[in-house]
């Protein structure tokens, strides 16, 4: 027998859970030990750090498009190699800052995504992946055409501008390190940065009303369109904002490697084939899929890497498993057996008149 | 004159374009599913053919007559065994499994046959030429050309005069109706990927005998075919051959400005036609 009358208990919608609390603390020491990591670190740990990071931003961002918009791309490599060329662009022919340049590399990558998006979206489905992915060409088939930044063949960032690069004179002093370190030091403080900025940006976006929108349109266009949600708006928003955040990624990417060529900046095997692969190891649709997956791809590439070929042979191998037998990857796996979800996003009802059976247990 | 010249070379280039996208065609026409794989199978095809050619001396017809029911039996047992499971109304399955199989073929042919490129023995055929009013043309670009219209004659007389064709007409249209017929959709699917892949070594008969091939060009080719389907608009096949010639003109009138144009002028093509017809030149009633 139900009581419509007893307000006794207030109803209240949570979406946190103990194992997300746990989590959070964890995350703050995880950030605290990260960003003091270069006063005990060796260089290349720093270095493999860095790449870990930059690789698990490039999905964060093609897993908040493809598992969250339903937008698979495969050209997102064009959003990398605009965001570094426009950063060397500015250092070389403006004389900026590469630092503050590695913003700038977003907002051309935004600038980009508003044709590319506008091309992209009159095609459907693989489709759409396809013509990403012919955009992505053009551009790079365009900027092989910029003679400034060296043509076909690439340039390098000017001496004196990685040298005289902002904060590495103190991180030298401080560290006791030469240039070429201290650069690597700010550059994976910056990776850390934008790491932690992505994580934050993309759990607090799906926990807001426009995330619970997104939400609606991955898993029914047409229903969530009668309840009165955007569908064309949250796609236009997602695609920048995957742009955007990849833009900054590729520009910081190159800050490290101080070198570029549009072979390797527009790469579709590095900066698409290896974001998609971890996402869909370790689980795509799920903040937590990508952490999973950099981790398994990156000790995969410590294992194989001296086996070239047969290194993305298996990559591509543990990907086609994957999504046969475990679509949901290894983090879908995890999370159907323990119930655990250290990023819920999930809405949950307690308490109100109907408390008794809306109750967790 | 020199330009009635590039534009002829470019219809014949067009052909060998809808060569690859016919395949890619058939299968999204019955079973919307877009093989981001396509492309290195006509690679794969390509060193198979060169594989017999090299062990028996045949010529490369021949050769290419054998591989054709390997590489039919092959688009079977991938259909049947792999790509049957990622089909539904999630199209991310099917494109993340066919991309990890794009990966994983290319590396294999590293592996295998090395980076070097690699081309299939023509003797006087590559430089054979007939004279057509003012104009030579040659003779393989020419051939390639008729087996492009003849691949698309067949392919439509399977579809609307046999029995095989029917199947697909019915699966594609409906394929739990055509299920509660008779038919057993999942062999529909495996034949069609069968007949594409007959297809795509006809393909790979020409790329090898016309050009250098190595294992990493199989996604430009992929490419290629893709803008050709898209161009003339999804499922229709004569539609793909008008794409295929539309992608060649453009790319041989764009290398005649400057050589770099040339694969630049093909994408814009296909940019232009999303522009003013986002569906294609001749998109089907329904899709």
């Amino acid at each position: 027998m139900s009581h419509a009358t007893d307000h006794a208990v207030p109803y209240a919608v949570h979406t946190g859970t103990s194992a997300s609390r746990i989590a959070g603390i964890a995350a703050l020491i995880l950030i605290v030990v990260l960003v003091a990591l270069p006063a005990f670190a060796s260089r290349s740990l720093i270095q493999d750090m860095f790449f870990i990071l930059t690789m698990l931003v490039l999905a964060q961002f093609w897993n908040l498009l493809a598992g969250y918009g339903g937008l698979v791309s495969i050209g997102q490599q064009a959003f990398v190699g605009i965001g570094a060329y426009a950063m060397f662009g500015v250092v070389i022919l403006a004389g900026l800052d590469p630092v503050p340049a590695i913003l700038l590399g977003g907002v051309v990558a935004v600038l980009l995504a508003i044709p590319t998006a506008f091309f992209a979206f009159r095609l459907q489905g693989a489709y759409f992946a396809i013509g990403t992915w012919v955009i992505a060409e053009v551009v790079r088939l365009l900027t092989s055409q910029w003679k400034a930044v060296g043509g076909g063949t690439g340039t390098s960032l000017p001496r004196d501008a990685t040298r005289d690069l902002w904060m590495t004179e103190t991180i030298e002093t401080v560290f006791g390190v030469r240039n070429a370190a201290a650069r690597d030091i700010l550059s994976y403080w910056l990776a850390v940065i934008l790491a932690v900025a992505t994580i934050g940006g993309i759990y607090w976006l799906l926990r807001t009303k426009r995330g619970l929108a997104l939400a609606a349109v991955r898993d029914n266009i047409e229903a969530a369109k009668s309840v009165g949600v955007d569908a064309v708006r949250m796609k236009w928003t997602v695609f920048l904002v995957a742009a955007f955040g990849t833009g900054l990624t590729g520009a910081l990417i190159y800050l490290q490697k101080a070198r570029i060529s549009p072979d390797a900046a527009f790469s579709v095997t590095d900066w698409t084939a290896f974001v998609l692969f971890i996402v869909v190891i370790g689980g795509i649709g799920t903040i937590e899929g990508p952490i999973i997956g950099v981790i398994v791809f990156f000790l995969l590439q410590s294992l194989l890497a001296d086996y070239g070929t047969w290194y993305l042979m298996v990559l591509g191998v543990i990907g086609i498993i994957i999504m046969l037998f475990a679509p949901k990857g290894l983090w879908g796996l995890i999370s159907s057996r323990t119930g655990i979800e250290l990023f819920p996003v999930r809405r949950r009802l307690t308490g109100g008149a109907l408390h008794t059976s809306q109750q967790e247990t | 004159m020199i330009w009635v010249d590039t534009i002829v070379q470019g219809i014949l280039l067009g052909g060998l374009y809808a060569l690859f996208a016919a395949g890619l065609s058939l299968v999204f026409g019955i079973m919307r599913l877009v093989n981001l794989a396509h492309g290195d199978l006509i690679v794969m095809g390509a060193y198979l053919i060169l594989v017999f050619v090299s062990f028996t001396g045949l010529s490369p017809f021949i050769a290419a007559a054998i591989a054709m029911p390997l590489m039919f039996a092959l688009g079977y047992g991938l259909q049947k065994v792999m790509l049957n499971r990622v089909l539904g109304d999630d199209i991310l399955p099917p494109l993340l499994v066919t991309f990890g199989l794009s990966v994983v073929l290319q590396n294999a042919m590293l592996e295998g046959f090395s980076a070097d490129s690699q081309r299939l023995p023509t003797g006087a055929l590559s430089t054979a030429s007939v004279e057509l009013g003012s104009i030579n043309v040659g003779v393989l670009p020419l051939l390639t050309f008729g087996s492009a219209v003849l691949v698309i004659v067949v392919l439509n007389q399977i579809f609307y005069r046999t029995e095989l064709g029917r199947a697909f007409r019915a699966t594609s249209d409906d394929a739990t109706t055509a299920s509660l017929m008779g038919i057993k959709p999942a062999n529909i699917f495996a034949m069609a990927t069968g007949i594409a892949l007959i297809i795509v070594t006809i393909a790979a008969l020409y790329l090898g005998m016309r050009a250098n091939f190595d294992p990493n060009i199989g996604p430009a080719r992929l490419i290629y075919a893709f803008e050709a389907v898209i161009i003339g608009g999804l499922g229709s096949l004569w539609g793909t051959l008008l794409g295929g010639i539309i992608i060649g003109v453009a790319q041989t009138v764009g290398a005649a400005i400057n050589p770099e144009w040339q694969i630049l002028a093909g994408h814009v093509a296909l940019l232009i036609v999303l522009l003013i017809r986002p569906r294609g030149l001749f998109p089907r009633a329904v899709d």
